[in-house]
């Protein structure tokens, strides 16, 4: 397709527009973070934090409580998402390679559990938790977490499963391996990017989970299993006016996924795309 | 799920089991009784964790909506049945169908505003150079990636009252009314914010999606529409569109559910404030159950929120079945 250089160069200019709409929050947040006191409540917004500041970053860290928050997301989210990847390999497996009865059906469980209402159903997760004398433990976000995971790594390991030629198998099948040594030895190596782009999407969903924690772990003080969104919205409460010290918290609860996302950007793309699913 | 441009799935489950079935004996299967029950195995821990995890809350939710369940009966460990009361109550109650009216409205401006948006901004990529597209793209993946209760918060800073960016851009621009505007104030303000704030977190995923599935379209398509003299919008609405069919219908439904569904970008601006004018369905079942302690109803609006989710499931499903025979 040949394009002209006026339709071209006017693409560009409204892709400068865009880029300005959808990077400018997240601008605004990380340089709200480094500016001084005086220039966050300027008259006129100053948009280049030039005698850059990190006193905001230390409030967000010393604030009661921050470490702890990071230390349950990170244990949440990992063990989470490492319990979803071994039992979505198995069930993915099956689905993709062998044939039995109520294949289809299973497949439209899965599609339905993709779907599930978690915001809506908040309040009978809260009950069965609290019946079971678990609220305020990091157990049943462990749990319901790797839940919300499950389908979609499920599906998309299935695909990846899929698209591995099934003569790779039988040949080490040929050569003496039993059937769960051919998938150790050959499926498995080749799944590491379907692994990653599901892992990724399941980083994301537990990091962020913010419904079912804001009901469950409500207890604040010494040793409470709250993460960190919450811990977020309780630090805007807490700190109200401090632009500064908010945005430097959000900034690096953040972080972490920004990070991932960059890093991971074609692969992150493609398999989020490839699962259709966000949260 | 089954989006256009999804570079995973090379084979369709009905050409697997096609292809298995072709290739009969396998080498050293074990003994039949137990590679028949292999499948059934591999899957039993998702499923049961699947009916545990998913279909006790399910369930769960369902036999609240029969209760009379309030505080004094949640802490005293009582159940007590009231049949459809709970239904009735919601059914006959003005606060419910303004809730669901406001709903259905918040997903028809979002939805309409995230594919249509979307849908252009995946126009422009495909249309942008190399740099031009990924410097765009690293912008949207900002946006994207930001997790939702981040973006709340900074949605809230961008339109502080006092100090906010949005005020001041509006004051320069010569509405100098909006110098300190509370945009919490009043319910359409409050929608507004949160309107952009979902619209901005959701249009790089359908662009991204749209963008993926522009590349599978052949370019002699649009050279034929070229040559028949069809301009931008002609070869929008006749090459473009029906091609894409499947990834527009597709993502719409998925867009429908999720903002339908969404809870924390409407409770984390204005927790449902001013006056509970903002309440979409979900935050309303949170507020009478969490916070008016009303268990029971709760459980009522959450089911009845399920079922009008569930009757668009239905269309959306179908359409994905139907995707599959096609491939």
């Amino acid at each position: 397709m040949r394009r002209s250089f006026l339709g071209r160069s006017w693409a560009n200019a409204v892709a400068v527009v865009l880029l300005v709409f959808f990077a400018f929050p997240v601008y605004w947040m990380a340089s709200t973070a480094f500016k001084q006191n005086n220039d966050i409540i300027s008259k006129t917004p100053v948009f280049l934090p030039l005698n850059a500041t990190f006193e905001h970053f230390s409030t967000a860290t010393h604030a009661p409580q921050f470490w702890d928050m990071v230390r349950n997301s990170f244990v949440v989210t990992v063990t989470s998402v490492l319990a979803s990847l071994v039992i979505a390999t198995l069930a993915s497996f099956a689905v993709a390679r062998m044939k039995f009865r109520g294949r289809k059906t299973f497949i439209l469980v899965i599609m339905l559990a993709q779907m599930a209402p978690w915001e809506i159903m908040v309040i009978s997760v809260y009950l069965i938790v609290r019946d079971n004398d678990m609220l305020n433990s990091l157990v049943p976000l462990v749990i319901f977490y790797m839940m919300m995971v499950l389908p979609f790594t499920i599906w998309t390991l299935r695909g990846f499963i899929a698209a591995v030629p099934k003569e790779l198998e039988e040949s080490a099948m040929v050569d003496g391996c039993t059937r769960p040594q051919a998938f150790v030895k050959v499926v498995f190596p080749l799944l590491a990017p379907g692994l990653m782009s599901t892992s990724l999407f399941g980083f994301i969903t537990a990091w962020n989970e913010f419904p079912l924690v804001l009901v469950l772990n409500k207890a604040t003080g010494p040793g409470t299993a709250q993460t960190l969104p919450l811990w977020l919205t309780s630090f805007q409460t807490t700190f109200g006016d401090d632009w500064g010290a908010t945005m430097a918290a959000s900034t690096l609860f953040a972080l972490p996924i920004l990070i991932l996302f960059l890093f991971l950007q074609r692969k992150a793309v493609g398999g989020m795309t490839a699962g259709a699913v966000k949260g | 799920m089954a989006v256009q441009s999804d570079p995973v799935r090379v084979q369709s489950p009905g050409q697997v089991t096609a292809d298995a079935s072709r290739k009969a004996p396998r080498p050293s299967a074990g003994p039949g009784l137990l590679s028949k029950a292999a499948p059934y195995l591999l899957l039993l821990p998702a499923i049961a964790a699947t009916l545990a995890l998913l279909g006790w809350p399910l369930l769960k939710t369902l036999l609240l909506s029969f209760q009379n369940m309030n505080k004094r009966q949640l802490i005293q460990h009582i159940t007590e049945w009231n049949g459809f009361d709970n239904y009735k109550e919601q059914l006959t109650s003005s606060d419910f169908w303004h809730t669901t009216g406001r709903s259905v409205a918040f997903v028809l401006v979002n939805v309409v505003l995230i594919m249509i948006g979307g849908t252009l901004v995946g126009l422009l990529l495909n249309k942008l150079g190399k740099k031009m597209r990924l410097v765009l793209s690293v912008g949207l993946i900002l946006a994207w990636a930001m997790p939702f209760v981040a973006q709340a918060t900074v949605f809230t800073w961008l339109f502080d009252s006092r100090y906010g960016v949005v005020n001041w851009f509006l004051d320069k621009l010569g509405w100098h009314g909006m110098a300190t505007f509370n945009w919490y104030s009043t319910q359409y303000s409050t929608f507004f914010v949160i309107i952009l704030l979902i619209v901005w977190g959701s249009i790089p995923f359908v662009a991204f999606n749209m963008y993926a599935g522009l590349t599978t379209i052949p370019t002699e398509l649009y050279e034929a529409a070229r040559m028949d003299g069809a301009g931008s919008f002609k070869i929008f609405s006749s090459v473009i569109f029906p091609s894409l069919k499947p990834f527009f219908l597709g993502t719409t439904f998925l867009e429908i559910i999720w903002v339908f569904k969404c809870f924390t970008q409407v409770f984390a601006i204005n927790n449902g404030g001013p006056e509970r004018t903002t309440e979409t369905l979900p935050v309303y079942a949170f507020v009478e159950g969490m916070g008016n302690q009303h268990f029971g109803v709760a459980g009522a609006i959450a089911m009845l929120t399920i079922l009008m989710l569930a009757v668009a499931m239905v269309y959306y499903f179908r359409i994905i079945l139907k995707q599959e025979d096609e491939l």
